[in-house]
């Protein structure tokens, strides 16, 4: 079956072998810095169209359909349009950190694709505390937010900006519940054991009932750590304040709007690493014959596939709830996902302890 | 009710009012100093209380404005048409948005289009015209050359 | 579209909100003292689209006169010709054949299904939820085009004349109407499923903006608004006109008052008005369609008044007429501008997602308001 192992294998290899180790080091960190940068860009193009294509579908529309076959280059055709935008700074901003803003949320969303295993063996980074890393990196994009919200000299921006601050610090809380109870089960941070340990089936389905509680709260507070719809207050149109990003435009605000697609694809990767076994194919048990045929299917299409159906779920959600208010937004968290998830976590470490999982 | 009997209760209730013939509800006429007192005493009438007022307007009658109440009881569906007389010197009268509280917008636009002063409103400024208009548009001798096109 | 005035001495925030909207509400400037993120007052500042109806018709004569007020609030355009006819027709003294009667309600009945489709779309945009919008417009859509098929016009019908309609039905007419209320039925579910039993909103709209009985009467509040707070107000059933005397339907009340309840009242009304229009469709009598009236019309010296209820609540016509061809003076007594008085009295003490919820639920057109 193809991998791509053989392909990371067979360039080491040429590496090692022509220059001396250091060089070749240094060669490798340019080969993934540019892989990761294509990533990115490529999955911001992907995934706006995808978000405008879902939109239509649901809205019994159809889309962007005249820019390429089917609208395929829509989003070539609206980067050149931010680009070539004007990027204005208002007149009493703080110059820095309003220049700087966009660079940090764009630096973290680009740090956190590190650890994630993209297919069998293809991971940029295999750290051992690798889901502690995803967790502590994302929470630096607060500070982006908020200094640009502050750094904008916009009583609303501020306004935004905080509201947006609340709203991601509380949901991470649940989220880091969530990953919590599946960590104990697997026993390891890192993220190859994790998906290894789903060989034989993935954890939503092995540990049953505690697990689809987890998910479903993740989902949920992963909706809201990313400002999505049931939770864009602070981007809504009909409401007061226009976000965090309303000074921003051009490049700037490109770079916020593809932080946040990106964002959505690793918290949606992350989803699917810990609950749908990652890069690890459907298989049951020891049924080794089927098994054997699952294993037909190249890891990376499992992984992207199962990442892109739960970044449509997200998508779905948007098209279909209208806004929490603020007030309503911070109640659900506090009195209810975060209590939830606590005594979730007690019965999942119950569950692992006493083995009444599959 | 019909137009006869709630004239006959009316006028014991307001013995100066006054009443107008023909037209398919009662006309009322009253002077404006007692119109705030009448305004009262028709809003807790106990056979029918007019409760709803529904059109607050003004008419130009080129030597002198009239007020027109159309009023209405919710209990028993009669309608009424109160109308005031005013001097279109000094066009004043007492405002009744105590009494009925959609009055207060009414009024403000019969000002801003009338020139018509309601006295003892809680806040009567220009409502549709911007705030340094001059002039009041609806009164028959108001001249435009500018926005009217006479044909 | 927003931005700071000023602050007042005990540290509240005035802000503007409009006049240009996102939502469909028209050119509405609203300008608002907050106190962190409780309102303490809302006060609206109209005229943006002020065009002086009431002075223009002045030298109209009847006939052109009625053309007007379809602007006034184009999504009920049907209605409020409707009631321009009905004043001239009472000053006239003028018999309305019975096929003419038939025709004007069912094209109300029509545009009152379209306009509150709309409303629906467009609350359910403002909360956040954009898809509702689509589903009301495919509905919508199709009574646009039966429109157009016998009007020749989409929004602003112009189709009511002094004495009956204009021209008669298409006959295709029948037909469309079968199929739309076909559709109708099928759809009408999804409403409810993806709306009005979403929990989100619920809690956004119950117990937001509480307009009390009393309070609904002071104000001068009508149509669904009022019959939200238990105010029996249905000019249909309270003062008939034309043939609903005649018609079996209900007036839809609720008791709660708050945008729940104002909500619910119109989802009802829109299946009042499907039962009106089967009453009607399949017995549509033989006939003329417009009474002989002389064609340059003068009312006789005197003044009429005429009200219909139009999407939005009691469209009052006051005609004050010298006997000259073109009336002395008109008043519109239109249901948005006393609607729309009420709004500081139901946001205070609430939050602004609170203000966007109840402003929907009144249903303002502004054009309505201005004239």
């Amino acid at each position: 079956m193809f991998s791509l192992e053989s392909l990371t294998t067979l360039v080491q290899d040429w590496l090692t072998k022509t220059f001396p180790p250091l060089v070749a080091l240094l060669f490798e960190f340019v080969i993934v810095g540019v892989l990761a940068i294509a990533l990115f860009a490529a999955l911001g193009l992907v995934l706006v169209l995808m978000e405008r294509k879902v939109a239509a579908w649901i809205q019994i529309r159809l889309g962007p359909n005249r820019v390429g076959p089917k609208g395929i280059f829509q989003s070539a055709a609206d980067t050149v349009k931010l680009i070539m935008k004007e990027g204005l700074t208002p007149d009493g901003a703080d110059k820095f950190l309003f220049n700087l803003a966009p660079y940090i949320v764009m630096m973290v969303a680009m740090l956190v694709l590190a650890p994630i295993g993209f297919a069998k063996g293809f991971h940029i980074w295999d750290i051992n505390i690798g889901v502690l890393y995803v967790s502590a990196i994302s929470s630096v994009s607060v500070i982006g937010i908020l200094m640009a919200g502050w750094a904008s000299n916009n009583k609303y921006s501020l306004l935004g900006a905080m509201r947006s601050g609340a709203q991601m610090v509380s949901y991470e809380l649940s989220v880091g519940l969530s990953v919590l109870s599946i960590i104990v089960l697997t026993g390891s941070l890192n993220i190859n054991d994790i998906v290894l340990s789903q060989q034989n089936g993935w954890w939503i389905f092995k540990a049953h009932i505690p697990a689809i509680i987890s998910f479903v709260i993740f989902i949920i507070a992963v909706t809201a750590e990313t400002n999505r719809a049931p939770f864009d207050l602070s981007e809504a149109e009909s409401e007061l304040t226009a976000g965090f990003h309303t000074e921003y435009s051009g490049m700037k605000f490109a770079l916020f709007f593809l932080a946040e697609y990106i964002n959505i694809f690793i918290v949606c990767a992350i989803g699917a690493t810990l609950f749908l076994g990652g890069w690890m194919p459907f298989h049951i048990g020891n049924w080794e014959s089927f098994n054997h045929i699952m294993d037909y299917i190249p890891s990376f299409i499992w992984f992207f596939g199962k990442t892109f159906f739960l970044i449509f779920l997200i998508m779905w959600f948007r098209w279909t709830f209208p806004r929490l208010r603020v007030d309503q937004l911070l109640n659900l968290e506090w009195k209810y996902l975060l209590p939830i998830s606590m005594v979730n976590l007690i019965v999942m470490t119950l569950v692992a302890i006493k083995g009444w999982h599959f | 009710m019909s137009n006869e009997d709630i004239k006959t209760i009316i006028s014991e209730l307001l013995p100066n009012a006054s009443f107008e013939e023909g037209g398919e509800w009662l006309n009322i006429g009253i002077e404006a100093a007692d119109w705030k007192d009448a305004a009262q005493k028709l809003r807790n009438c106990e056979t029918f209380p007019f409760n709803f007022l529904f059109c607050l307007t003004c008419v130009d009658w080129k030597t002198h404005f009239t007020m027109v109440y159309h009023l209405r009881s919710t209990t028993t569906l009669d309608n009424i048409v109160v109308k005031v007389k005013l001097d279109r010197e000094k066009p004043e009268i007492l405002t009744v948005s105590d009494i009925w509280r959609g009055a207060e917008l009414f009024e403000r636009e019969v000002y801003d289009l009338f020139g018509v002063i309601f006295l003892e409103h809680p806040d009567l400024r220009r409502l549709l015209l911007t705030d340094d208009w001059v002039g009041y548009p609806l009164r028959k001798d108001y001249e435009d050359p500018i926005n009217m096109i006479k044909l | 579209m927003v931005e700071e005035i000023g602050k007042t001495a005990e540290g509240d925030l005035i802000i503007n909100v409009g006049p240009q909207h996102p939502a469909t509400h028209g050119v509405l400037h609203l300008v608002i003292t907050l106190n962190g993120e409780t309102i303490k007052k809302v006060e609206p500042h109209l005229g943006y689209i002020h065009r002086s109806i009431e002075k223009m018709c002045e030298s109209l004569t009847y006939r052109q006169f009625i053309y007007t007020t379809s602007r006034m609030d184009y999504l009920s355009a049907h209605i409020n010709n409707h009631a321009c006819a009905l004043t001239v027709e009472k000053g006239l003294g003028v018999e309305i054949p019975a096929r003419a009667q038939v025709i004007r309600v069912l094209m109300d009945e029509l545009t009152r299904i379209a306009s509150h489709e709309l409303w629906w779309g467009a609350m359910a945009m403002d909360l956040g939820a954009f898809t509702p919008f689509f589903y009301a417009f495919r509905e919508r859509e199709t009574i646009n085009d039966i429109m157009e098929e016998t009007c020749g016009a989409r929004l602003t019908m112009n189709y009511m004349v002094p004495g009956g309609v204009m021209i008669d039905l298409h006959p295709n007419f029948q037909t469309r109407v079968k199929n739309f209320l076909k559709l109708y039925k099928q759809k009408i579910h999804e409403y409810d499923e993806v709306v009005t039993g979403n929990i989100i909103f619920q809690n956004r709209m119950k117990g937001v903006g509480y307009l009390s009985k009393e309070a609904a009467i002071s104000y001068g509040v009508t149509g669904p608004a009022a019959r939200g707070s238990g105010v029996s107000c249905d000019v249909r059933k309270l003062y008939p006109y034309e043939i609903y005397n005649q018609l079996d339907f209900q007036e839809v009340l609720e008791t709660e008052g708050d945008s729940f309840a104002r909500y619910m009242v119109r989802l009802r009304e829109m299946n009042e008005s499907i039962k009106i229009i089967e009453q009607l469709i399949d017995n549509i009598p033989e006939g003329d369609f417009q009474a002989k009236t002389k064609a340059v019309l003068k009312l006789p010296k005197g003044e009429f008044y005429q009200r219909v209820e139009t999407a939005r609540g009691e469209l009052g016509v006051y005609i004050v007429s010298e006997g000259g061809t073109t009336p002395y003076r008109i008043k519109f007594r239109s249901p948005g501008f006393s609607n729309l008085s009420c709004l500081d009295h139901i946001t205070r003490g609430g939050k602004i997602g609170d203000l966007i919820a109840s402003m929907g639920t009144l249903d303002l057109v502004i054009p309505d308001i201005d004239r």
